[in-house]
């Protein structure tokens, strides 16, 4: 057996399946006023933050889960399951990454995330969220010379309560939707990134989300803020444990773009998919929205969803300054008894506004792939233009892939172009690469990564080699 | 409204002699439509056309009540001249004449099919209301074999003996294996502010072509909504061209069920819009079988404050391979006002097919008028000849080159 065959055998399963034993400290099970306060009052909140939290679980109490997505999933009971979980030596911060616990260490290094110092090697500055807490955040002092605040949401809190306080919620109000409302109640953690006026962020910043208790829901929340002129590129990648039961992922992430300000926001999803049969996984209902607020500002999201027994996302651009400049990147690839429903908004409000949708759709097996997206040209949005394309591959006939793009054009002066294909990979591809001496599975992995291509190369480097292995490792097994 | 409902159904009842289990029946259909009421913008199939608001806004209440005993004049001029063909005429929802005098008396039936309440398909409300209130139903059989030698145009006249009234019709239409039928439906409105409530059920058995022409031309405020149902035999192919754009608010809908192998639908449309007109169409094509066949293209012209909507869903079944399916939808905006709303949905179980689908919306080609007016053409006239091309592509896909002229006629294209 050659050493690609022996990799492969190495990843065919979920390789992130491990968990790690580490005492935990939880609130109480279910969902109420108490925790809220428990959870609040652990993280040393301020009172306003409490009240934000409290509204948001008022106007929670009145919303019905939502079920016009195509994926329908059995009923999450919220009142059995824990809103928050952190390990226990994390309820004194350790000051440094030397008192860290060594089995988070270990975790982490299995991950592959180096926290350590010869992470600087690698030139990332990573924040690791465990569960519900932020356990650390590398390069901290590089990059406070700059004026760069990267740092877990729970300590912006306590330290800039300004900047959390103006932006938070302003791009995903606490009156949002079910999932979003959830969040804006429970979140525990997250990152926080404020680029100063005119700095570009000399390194990619990066977290990286782990659920290792049982029964427990992640609501991480991220908030990012790119001051005028700035740059930021941000990378967030998730794994959780192999178990049985589904855990919930419902996460939120603003991001704000003020004048000629630029954010990049890149995702590798690779949490849980569930087994072969399709049982256990996460359910991962995520709302990420951008905000370009300023003239000329621009926000790109890429996605690589391989993860997650159901998917629920669409990254949104509300193109608010005139000039500012939309893109979505995306590769979504389910297999087995994944189900997938993920595309984008695009709302164009300002003049001169842009954007951009590439999606691409892989399902195998007997996966259920949707791309559902928006694009929405409001009457004052003046010479706008939008060009969407998505294609779907499918791999045998159990799987389904499905486009239902909305497009609504109020303006007369701007232009809306869409295209949508679906396809199978042809025998005369196929026949070509093993006429040239590959086998069927590395053939399928080669067009594959061809169809890709176009979104893969979005991706900062690092993350693009590991994105690739990703797409090669996500179809196994259903060739043939 | 509901005082109003059960007032007018009740009446419209006493004239019918129908069984108790009929009335049942149309009873329950009743019931169903208080409780669901209008379609509103909360059903998705409804998101971009919010009908209880519009019959609200331009009609205010309406009656359901037809009085069927009184006969209309059927008023000739209004017939189509130089085409000879087939008629059947409704005058204010009311059938008044069924005339197939171009063909074999033999080979065509006409069946009453008042008392049986029709299986639509349809989840929204407006089946029950038709069951409800429809009293008259014929079914139209072409038998095996038999082409009909001329076109059929369906008449639907309106005059202004009606007023915010309720208009809902019904017909069925089966042909039989190697038969076809070349429709025509007309719109004549002289009435105003009324709703007309239209379904079509079509069967097309082995080899049978059915093609049918939607036309509503002519300038009227009265409020439209037509579903069609087309069942889909081994070989057999429809044909279905919509010009919209005379009625205040217009909703097509096709259901079309390719059944059969190379089974195979079009559906093409025209959207020609001005003031504050609202049309839509909505086409579902389910592609049940292998090697059936689908192809879609709709183009709006849009002026003033118009707005239209198209909403196309293909759908393949997981035995359906070797599927072809196609879509295209394009708009141009020509005022600031307007407004283009589409969904163009794909929806895909088998992996050994070809559907694709696109859709673009812009204004005028600047550089095309620019093109034209260098050589010589003023604005206007530029204008014109890039809209007549646009839509052109439309009306050349009508295969029947008889009914494609009278068609290019009546939109004013000049070749």
């Amino acid at each position: 057996m050659d050493n690609r065959q022996k990799e492969i055998n190495n990843l065919k399963d979920y390789k992130y399946g491990f968990s790690t034993d580490i005492e935990n400290i939880q609130a109480p099970k279910g969902l109420n006023e108490d925790v809220i306060k428990f959870i609040s009052k652990i993280k040393k909140e301020p009172a306003w933050m409490l009240e934000f939290r409290l509204k948001a679980f008022e106007r929670f109490k009145a919303l019905n889960e939502p079920d016009w997505q195509k994926p329908k999933f059995p009923k999450i009971d919220y009142q059995d399951l824990y809103y928050y979980s952190a390990p226990k030596s994390m309820k004194d911060k350790p000051k440094s990454l030397d008192e860290l616990d060594p089995k988070l260490l270990e975790t982490y290094k299995k991950l592959g995330i180096p926290l350590q110092e010869q992470a600087r090697l690698n030139g990332i500055a990573v924040d690791a969220v465990f569960d519900s807490v932020s356990v650390a955040t590398t390069f901290k002092d590089e990059l406070t010379k700059q004026g760069i605040i990267f740092c877990p949401i729970s300590e912006a809190i306590q330290n800039h309560p300004e900047l959390v306080k103006k932006y938070l919620g302003s791009v995903i109000p606490t009156s949002d939707h079910f999932f979003a409302t959830l969040n804006s109640a429970v979140f525990t953690d997250g990152s926080f990134v404020y680029i100063p006026e005119g700095v570009r962020c000399p390194m990619e910043l990066s977290t990286y989300f782990r659920i290792n208790a049982s029964n427990t829901g992640q609501f991480e929340r991220t908030l990012i803020i790119a001051d005028k002129g700035s740059y930021v590129s941000y990378l967030e990648g998730c794994t959780a444990p192999m178990r049985d039961e589904n855990q919930l992922h419902a996460a939120n992430v603003e991001l704000i773009a003020l004048d000629d300000a630029e954010i990049k926001y890149s995702t590798v999803q690779n949490w849980y998919p569930g087994d072969k049969d399709g049982k256990g996984g996460i359910y991962n209902f995520v709302t990420k929205r951008g905000l370009c607020k300023g003239k000329n500002s621009k926000i790109s999201w890429t996605q690589v969803e391989t993860g997650s027994a159901i998917t629920w996302k669409y990254p949104s651009c509300i193109l608010k300054g005139d000039n500012s400049v939309g893109e979505f990147y995306s590769i979504a690839i389910t297999n087995n008894y994944q189900k997938a429903d993920t595309g984008t908004k695009m709302i164009h409000l300002g003049k001169n506004t842009k954007s951009k949708i590439i999606s691409k759709g892989i399902s195998a097996g007997s996966s259920d792939m949707t791309y559902r997206g928006l694009v929405d040209i409001s009457s004052k949005a003046k010479n706008s233009t939008n060009y969407t394309q998505c294609d779907s591959l499918l791999m045998g006939n159990k799987c389904g892939a499905h486009t239902v793009p909305y497009i609504k054009n109020k303006n007369s002066e701007s232009n809306i172009a869409h295209e949508a294909t679906t396809s199978k990979i042809s025998e005369e591809q196929l026949h070509y690469c093993q006429q040239r001496g590959l086998n069927p599975e590395e053939a399928v992995g080669l067009i594959v990564n061809g169809f890709c291509k176009e979104v893969l190369q979005q991706l900062p480097m690092e993350f693009a080699v590991e994105a690739q292995k990703l797409v090669g490792i996500s179809l196994e097994g259903s060739v043939g | 409204m509901k005082e109003q409902l059960q007032k007018d159904f009740d009446n419209s009842i006493k004239n019918l002699s129908l069984s108790q289990k009929d009335i049942e029946i149309k009873k329950f259909c009743l019931e169903n439509f208080i409780n669901k009421g209008f379609p509103n913008r909360k059903e998705e199939d409804w998101k971009f056309s919010d009908l209880n608001q519009i019959i609200k806004k331009n009609i205010g209440e309406l009656s359901f009540y037809n009085d069927q005993a009184s006969t209309n004049k059927v008023d000739t001029s209004v017939f189509v001249d130089g085409l000879e063909h087939n008629k059947i005429v409704f005058i204010n929802g009311r059938i008044e004449k069924i005339d197939f005098e171009y063909e074999k008396k033999d080979q065509i039936e006409i069946i009453d099919q008042s008392e049986t309440i029709n299986e639509f398909k349809n989840s929204n409300s407006l089946s029950d209301l038709n069951n409800a209130f429809t009293n008259k139903c014929f079914k139209i059989l072409v038998k095996k074999g038999y082409q009909l030698v001329k076109p059929l145009i369906i008449y639907h006249i309106t005059n202004s003996k009606i007023w915010s009234k309720n208009i809902n019709l019904r017909l069925n239409f089966e042909i039989d294996k190697d038969s076809s039928l070349r429709l025509i439906d007309l719109f004549n409105d002289t009435s105003e502010k009324n709703f007309l409530n239209i379904f079509y059920s079509f069967v097309l058995k082995e080899n049978a072509v059915l093609k049918n022409y939607k036309v509503d031309k002519f300038e009227n405020k009265n409020i439209k909504y037509s579903f069609n149902n087309i069942d889909q035999d081994k070989n057999s192919i429809s044909e279905t061209f919509i010009l919209s754009s005379g009625s205040n608010f217009s909703k097509n809908e096709i259901n079309c069920n390719l059944n059969g192998l190379y089974a195979s639908a079009f559906v093409n449309g025209i959207f020609s819009l001005n003031n504050d007109k609202h049309h839509e169409i909505r086409s579902i094509i389910n592609h049940l079988t292998e090697n059936t066949k689908s192809y879609q293209l709709v183009k709006s012209v849009l002026d003033e404050s118009s707005k239209a909507v198209y909403q196309g869903k293909i759908f393949v079944n997981s035995d359906a391979q070797k599927t072809d399916g196609y879509q295209l939808s394009k708009a141009i905006l020509l005022n600031k006002e307007s407004e283009f709303n589409a969904k163009p949905e794909l929806e895909i179980y088998a992996d050994d097919v070809k559907c694709s689908h696109g859709s673009a919306s812009g204004s005028l080609n600047e550089d095309s008028i620019f093109y034209l007016m260098s050589r010589g053409l003023s604005y206007q006239q530029s204008r014109e000849l890039l809209i007549n091309g646009f839509l052109m592509d439309v009306v050349e896909k009508i295969t029947d080159s008889e009914i494609k002229n009278l068609i290019k006629n009546m939109i004013g294209i000049k070749e």
